[in-house]
């Protein structure tokens, strides 16, 4: 269960969130909102990315400003941008980074990196520079570095906007295919049609909450 | 794109030696190199390097852009010392300089950055005890390795704005967006970070167990 209590936030003199108020324990929660609606703040709420001027955030009963280390190992978070959290120069060097310190066996942590980038399609590229791959791969190896850790939810910041339509399918579909509780901010509601859940932000307010045809038919409306 | 130290992989003898003895290689030849004046023996060095080249099956193209970039640094190097010294003696320093940077180069186009990361921590070890964290030196290495195609790239892509709005390219006109891209990237880095625990591991040990 995750939950988000009076929360609300400041980033500089803009008021990013508002009173938030919001709990949820369904396998796919979709986020949508205008740009600057407070939907990227909240999916940085949820991996203690950003402890809340006020309120609270709990994950699994883990407090996001107290527990911060569980909570990154629990949660992990995939970007808008794949550049920005590729961290080492190789794809397979990437996808072991989070586990340098895991205390694994060295046999064991390749063992790992060679399933998750065989799961999603990028076996045969652990030597490949990280930054000639393609804006697609890239984005493949950013889910494949954050699954190799196991997290048991994945919170995803626009993780399609970069992508051309093919990338934006394909890693739409793997998304929705994880085994993990999944928390998707996004701007495109056909990858939200059959989230349990989807969640619309305005000005930093929750302003409606629902299955997924009635959150999107408040989104257009609010989009007029 | 930049192939400055990038991993080429294989399976040569240099790819299997451990990273540690390949640096601790390295040091030893670049001191030698340090050593040598005589313009024959840097010659048999240069020869040397290029067999080592060929035994790592470097393709060509990558071993010179890893000394490419110092051209215009030689030129300069050679300008200033044929003023200070004869002919010969200017070559000598300019021939250190690039053969240490072609071995440099023939290191890291070996072994991977995670290899010598391990071994880095592994040397800086013991200074955990005046507060040294091997972790984060080892992090600020990958880092700077990884940054040198970002940074490229980041260039290129602001060079390539300004001449797509007809702008004249001068090179301190691309500094500042270039200067503000970096640091923008660097945040969401930090964030990239701290989001996978890089930030989170201040009191944890070793690097992986073999």
């Amino acid at each position: 269960m995750i939950t988000v209590e009076g929360v609300s936030h400041r980033l500089g003199e803009r008021r990013a969130l508002d009173r938030v108020t919001v709990s949820f324990a369904e396998h796919r929660v979709g986020v949508i909102g205008a740009n600057g609606s407070g939907k990227s703040t909240f999916a940085r709420l949820l991996n203690g990315l950003i402890v809340p001027d006020s309120g609270r955030v709990t994950v699994d009963g883990l407090s996001t400003a107290r527990d911060g280390r569980e909570i990154r190992r629990k949660v992990g978070f995939v970007f808008t941008d794949p550049d920005a959290q590729i961290v080492m120069p190789t794809v397979a060097e990437d996808v072991a980074f989070g586990l340098r310190r895991s205390g694994l066996p060295r046999a064991e942590i390749a063992r790992r990196v060679t399933e998750v980038l065989a799961r999603f399609g990028l076996a045969g590229f652990g030597d490949r520079p990280a930054h000639l791959l393609s804006g697609g791969e890239k984005q493949l190896l950013a889910l494949c570095s954050v699954l190799v850790t196991e997290p048991a939810t994945v919170v995803c910041d626009e993780p399609t906007t970069l992508l051309d339509l093919r990338n934006a399918r394909l890693i739409g579909q793997l998304l929705v295919g994880l085994p993990q509780r999944l928390v998707l901010v996004t701007h495109d509601l056909v990858m939200l049609a059959d989230f349990d859940r989807v969640l619309v932000f305005d000005d930093g307010r929750l302003v409606a909450d629902g299955v997924p045809a009635v959150a999107a038919a408040h989104y257009r409306e609010l989009m007029r | 794109m930049t192939t400055v130290g990038l991993y080429h992989p294989g399976t040569s003898v240099l790819h299997r030696l451990p990273a540690g003895a390949k640096l601790a290689g390295l040091a030893a030849g670049i001191t030698v190199l340090l050593l040598l004046e005589d313009l024959r023996w840097l010659g048999a060095a240069a020869t040397a390097i290029v067999v080592l080249h060929a035994v790592a099956r470097v393709p060509a193209r990558l071993a010179i852009a890893q000394v490419r970039p110092l051209l215009w640094f030689v030129i300069f190097l050679l300008a200033v010392q044929l003023l200070l010294t004869d002919w010969q003696g200017a070559l000598s320093v300019v021939l250190t300089l690039v053969l240490s940077v072609a071995l440099a180069g023939l290191v890291t186009l070996t072994t991977r950055v995670s290899a010598m990361l391990d071994v880095v921590e592994s040397l800086l070890g013991p200074l955990r005890r005046v507060g040294v964290r091997p972790d984060r030196v080892g992090l600020v290495l990958a880092l700077t390795v990884r940054g040198v195609p970002v940074i490229a790239g980041i260039a290129g892509t602001v060079r390539d704005a300004h001449r797509a709005r007809g702008a004249t390219l001068r090179p301190w006109a691309l500094l500042v967006p270039v200067l503000v891209r970096v640091l923008r990237h660097a945040d969401a880095l930090g964030d990239a970070l701290a989001a996978r625990g890089a930030d989170d591991d201040a009191d944890v040990a070793a690097p992986p167990r073999s």
